[in-house]
């Protein structure tokens, strides 16, 4: 009997597009998109079952095993470097984890440099490997206020179009590393079902390089 | 206990009974690992623990003490004391963990056992095998799965490729999570040539029984002694043991510590693995010590956090006192 696979997908825009990506490759489930309250989604037929959760949750759910695969930003995956396998990168939700500050930021090395961040992990990990020695600020929203106010000298955050940095006066002006969605999935499952998550992985890589050749 | 003279086991109780009578029936002996060490012991051990971190206190004469974060460093101590080629023991031991997860230093219950001394092939063989039947000591009716690698396998194109083996930690992560792109970009800010790079990424891959990928790996690795080892240990194992395998080389370890063959358990339904161990010649070369050593700890309290949904194993047991 073929194994159902649990997907814990991430609300939101990303998920919509996964979700579209899943159902391109074969693991359809129309209920998902009747209007409700509902949670939980399953197409027996093409033996997946998917559940919304927070897209920082994602990884926490595939961990634990609860969810089989599911798809989480790079980001989050190296904030919180949970234990699981990294399949595939879906090309989906393509952004860049950037520091930016005021336009006429210039660093003073005689002392650390203030950061602030909903990422205190990648920015600790970013200037340890350039032998900063900074002061995290951990924020959770409005990150582009706190150069502004004089919280922090810069900001370490995911920009998509830098519209939004632009718009309060800031500039991105290093790079900490590339994201995009990463297919995830939980150690054990990978080995109980193989076949069927190897399939998955197979499916959507196939999708991902079709759509990438075809740009 | 339930009620008068009638006691339920728990499922880690009745494991742990069902290991002890699994393990001496195979010669290994009982070994008793004291709570705590001085913490020195374990400073210049540091880089073969699982965490850095060491819970300490001072005793009663200043003495700066360690509740052990590892029973295996104890064990290989001792190891040999006794005159004897090779030492076998089993242990049941609670160690004192921070994974960094967040949880704080926590207690952890293993069960495991420890071959030291003039270890063959056939020694690593027997201790594979039990592996593979602890696994079925604690299944309570769950699907069991030995998953093994070689570190030999790895290390070989890494050392070929001329890697800078303070490299070879990063690369290992990535390989442990099947993560092609970072060990691609890991690989070529190394500066490894490309075709180990395209054997790393494809050897992360590989996941199989034995028969079913002998021939990819052959075709990746070519001629290669710890190949040929780690199939010449996997022939050796039972039918019922070998049917369990699958090989796996997102399944790792620090190359300080682990030399040879390296293996994780794992029970359907509990979403990590319950066993862990390999052969760990480096370890010993690090103590100062020339012999092999092979072993592995299973974790019997993860048995009680994942219990099997329907719950029916429970197993009821009457003590009887003769008056």
């Amino acid at each position: 009997m073929k194994n159902i696979v649990n997907v814990a997908l991430p609300k939101g825009r990303l998920g919509d597009k996964v979700y579209d990506l899943f159902e391109k490759i074969g693991y359809d489930c129309p209920s998902i998109k009747d209007p409700g309250r509902k949670l939980l989604f399953e197409n027996a037929d093409a033996g997946v079952r998917y559940f919304w959760v927070k897209p920082s949750d994602v990884p926490i759910y595939v961990e634990r095993g609860v969810a089989d695969v599911g798809v989480a930003g790079k980001d989050i995956l190296l904030e919180f470097s949970p234990d699981v396998y990294e399949l595939c990168d879906l090309g989906l939700g393509k952004c860049r984890m950037a520091v930016a500050s005021k336009r006429n930021f210039r660093d003073d090395t005689s002392r650390p440099l203030r950061v602030a961040t909903k990422f205190p992990s990648i920015a600790n990990n970013y200037y340890r490997s350039l032998g900063r020695d900074i002061d995290v600020i951990k924020l959770n929203g409005s990150i582009e206020i706190a150069p502004l106010l004089g919280l922090s000298d810069v900001i370490v955050d995911i920009v998509e179009t830098g519209k939004t940095l632009l718009e309060n006066g800031l500039v991105p002006y290093e790079t900490v590393t590339e994201i995009s969605a990463r297919l995830i999935a939980n150690k054990v499952s990978f080995k109980f079902k193989n076949e069927e998550i190897k399939e998955i992985a197979a499916r959507a890589a196939e999708a991902v390089a079709k759509k990438e050749a075809s740009e | 206990m339930t009620e008068s003279g009638k006691f339920t086991l728990t499922r880690a109780e009745r494991a742990v009974f069902g290991l002890r009578a699994l393990y001496e029936s195979r010669g290994y002996e009982r070994f008793k690992v004291n709570k705590f060490e001085e913490y020195d012991f374990y400073a210049g051990c540091k880089s073969f623990l699982t965490s850095e971190s060491v819970l300490t206190f001072t005793d009663s004469t200043g003495r700066l003490m360690a509740l052990k974060p590892d029973v295996t460093l104890s064990i290989v101590k001792n190891a040999g004391r006794d005159g004897r080629d090779v030492t076998k023991v089993y242990y049941n031991e609670s160690v004192y963990r921070d994974y960094g997860d967040g949880n704080g230093f926590r207690e952890i219950t293993q069960t495991g056992l420890e071959c030291i001394g003039a270890v063959d092939a056939a020694a690593v063989g027997e201790a594979v095998s039990l592996a593979g039947r602890s696994l079925d000591v604690i299944a309570s009716g769950r699907k069991t799965l030995l998953a093994v690698s070689h570190m030999g396998v790895v290390s070989g194109i890494l050392r070929s490729a001329g890697a800078d083996p303070a490299l070879f930690g990063e690369l290992l992560g990535f390989m442990e999570k099947r993560n092609s792109p970072e060990i691609r970009r890991a690989a070529a800010e190394a500066g490894l040539p490309g075709d180990a790079v395209e054997k790393l990424i494809a050897l992360s891959a590989v996941y199989g029984s034995p028969d079913e990928v002998r021939d990819e790996l052959y075709s990746i690795c070519g001629d290669d002694a710890a190949l040929d080892e780690l199939f010449g240990i996997l022939g050796s194992l039972d039918p019922d043991v070998k049917e369990k395998i699958k090989i796996d080389f997102s399944v790792g370890g620090d190359m300080n510590y682990y030399t040879g063959i390296v293996f994780r358990g794992y029970l359907d339904g509990i979403p990590k693995s319950v066993l862990s161990g390999g052969a760990y010649d480096g370890l010993l070369r690090g103590m100062g010590k020339k012999d092999g050593g092979i072993g592995f700890a299973v974790s019997t309290d993860l048995l009680e956090s994942y219990r099997p949904k329907d719950g029916g194993d429970r197993e009821t047991f009457r003590l009887v006192a003769d008056r």
